[in-house]
């Protein structure tokens, strides 16, 4: 484990030194996914100009799921996002020479890039859950601050989670990672309002299938102290980091039963 | 136990093709049909074949990067498929399109990212590095960004790059393609050199046999996923090519020479083709018999080239 992580950081490294070498562009892009993130909050916005409760989800109550889950999205998406171009990497033959080093193929593929371009992204989200935490009545203590941490640790687990997983379809069907776009984008933004407003075969989906449930509407349950308007059990706000941990193992045994099936490309 | 094993080695793919709007038909394609192979430690192996023959599925199968359909492999005593990461510290593989090397950095720091991947002890690395950077005269390019480097300078970075953690055995997919001449040459000298010195079996596909005919005691011909041919150059030579061409500058131009045991395929002026056998007529016979009826100024003896040899095995087959 060490040792993965030491490697993620020279590869990482490496990477970022490289990408450095184009910097305006990574300026451009940086403040571009910014400004595009916002407008996106907007429509929260937007909507809470008609409503004054979204499920009897205040709207600073909705900012603070946005922001748990935006917080923790960004931070999978920079760390593993690029995962989605795997056919690209499979299609130009570079996947052959990870497979030629001896060192486990995910790792390569996670430390192959840092996509710092998408900080803009992160930044926005942040804004949206330190305003939301200014607005709400929140008891601090320590423990509610460690919630906090471990909360965005889970949201980003679990979409990584999903980047992995989807990312293996394109093992078997180059191109098709458009599809695994349903759920990593689909589940952030599904992740940003209660899930208490949806009907109970989206909830069930959601909840169990692609653990979104866990990414920011338990943990917020916790943190801020508030009834379950679905009254469901009261020991499912705190096991975020145990279904994260779960969905990581289980995107890791997909990812590496993928790999035997890998085709490589002529020559 | 060899170096390299591979038996019964069957690698199929699945192909669809369109028919139609939506219908689609699934056919197989037999990449590797059943290859035997068996090759020693401190062997040099060339793989030669038409291109789509299985020359690189072989490859990749025998370096962990495709799982075989059927069949079994073992290299240095691994299973490449299941036991790929331990197998990698101990190959080392240049794939001549694939570039192991960060493209936008400084070549020396893909040498420094590879002793961590490889868990290479500093010392050793250094001491390696140093080498092989005297030896492939990398000095003058080692703090250039790879993506300006030359075919020739970006082929030499690759060999260290798979030569760096001492590996036993190394695979070599084309490493001579599209590099000018003195590029090939240095290439070539280098691998005879590391091949004698450090006994590392060596196993290279090519479609230029010069590399062969240079490098390689042994050749392994494979067509439509078959091994066709394994053996020595002069044993191919022998069976599909048995005949020399000796080559004579007479004196004055003269009728077609009738001498024993040749056969004069070509006249030009004083000059004369004679085609004899190598195993019925020794040169210094056919020599001797044509300067018994005609007067030679000057002669030349003109061994086959392997190249008309293996295009008429993959034009006729065995």
């Amino acid at each position: 484990m060490t040792d993965a992580w030491r490697l993620w950081r020279l590869m990482v490294g490496a990477q970022v030194r490289a990408q450095m070498q184009y910097r305006t562009s990574l300026m451009i892009e940086a403040s571009t996914g910014f400004a595009v993130t916002f407008l996106d909050f907007i429509a929260v916005l937007v909507l809470f100009q008609h409503i004054h409760a979204l499920g009897t989800w205040s709207l600073p109550q909705v900012a603070f799921l946005y922001g748990l889950s935006g917080v923790g999205f960004a931070l999978a998406d920079l760390v593993i996002g690029h995962i989605e171009d795997l056919s690209e990497l499979i299609r130009s033959g570079r996947f052959d020479v990870l497979l030629l080093r001896p060192v486990g193929t995910l790792l390569q593929v996670v430390a192959s890039d840092l996509a710092i371009r998408r900080l803009g992204k992160m930044f926005q989200a942040a804004i949206v859950l330190g305003w939301a935490i200014s607005q709400l009545d929140i008891a601090w203590s320590l423990t509610r601050v460690a919630m906090c941490f471990v909360a965005i640790g889970c949201a980003a687990a679990i979409f990584a989670s999903i980047w992995i997983a989807g990312a293996c379809i394109q093992f078997f069907a180059l191109g098709a990672g458009e599809i695994a776009n349903a759920f990593t984008y689909g589940g952030n933004f599904a992740s940003q309002y209660p899930v208490s407003i949806y009907g109970p075969w989206v909830r069930r989906f959601v909840a169990y299938l692609v653990p979104i449930a866990f990414v920011a509407y338990f943990p917020a349950l916790a943190i801020l102290d508030r009834p379950d308007p679905l009254a469901l059990p009261h020991w499912l706000r705190y096991a975020s980091p145990i279904v994260a941990g779960a969905a990581l193992g289980v995107a890791m045994a997909i990812w590496q039963v993928s790999v035997r099936h890998y085709r490589s490309t002529g020559s | 136990m060899s170096m390299i094993e591979a038996v019964d080695l069957v690698k199929q793919f699945t192909v669809y093709r369109k028919r139609g709007a939506l219908r689609r038909e699934r056919t197989i394609v037999t990449a590797v049909d059943a290859v035997n192979l068996s090759i020693e430690a401190g062997e040099m192996v060339g793989y030669v074949g038409p291109n789509g023959a299985g020359k690189s599925t072989t490859i990749k199968m025998l370096t962990g990067v495709l799982t075989p359909t059927s069949g079994d492999i073992r290299v240095d005593g691994l299973v490449p498929a299941r036991q790929r990461t331990e197998l990698a510290r101990r190959i080392g593989v240049v794939f001549g399109q694939r570039s192991q090397l960060w493209w936008d950095l400084p070549l020396v720091d893909s040498f420094d990212l590879h002793r961590h991947l490889y868990r290479v002890d500093a010392t050793a690395h250094a001491h390696r590095l140093g080498e092989l950077v005297e030896l492939l005269d990398m000095g003058p390019f080692l703090r250039t960004p790879v993506r300006q480097l030359s075919l020739g300078q970006r082929m030499r970075a690759e060999l260290t790059f798979a030569l760096l953690h001492d590996p036993e055995v190394v695979f070599l997919d084309e490493p001579t393609i599209g590099l000018d001449v003195v590029s090939k040459a240095r290439v070539r000298e280098f691998l005879a050199a590391r091949n004698q010195t450090y006994g590392t079996t060596i196993i290279l596909t090519t479609h230029d046999l010069d590399d062969i005919e240079r490098l390689c005691g042994r050749l392994l011909i494979i067509d439509h996923g078959r091994v066709i041919y394994d053996g020595g150059l002069d044993a191919l030579r022998d069976r599909y090519e048995p005949h020399r061409t000796l080559v004579v500058d007479l004196v004055a131009a003269a009728p077609p020479l009738e001498v024993l045991g040749t056969e004069v395929i070509k006249v030009e002026g004083p000059r004369q083709w004679l085609r004899f056998r190598r195993d019925t007529t020794t040169a210094a016979e056919a020599i001797a018999r044509v300067a018994a009826v005609a007067e030679i100024r000057d002669l030349t003896i003109e061994e086959p080239d392997i190249e008309s040899v293996v295009a008429r095995i993959y034009v006729d087959g065995i």
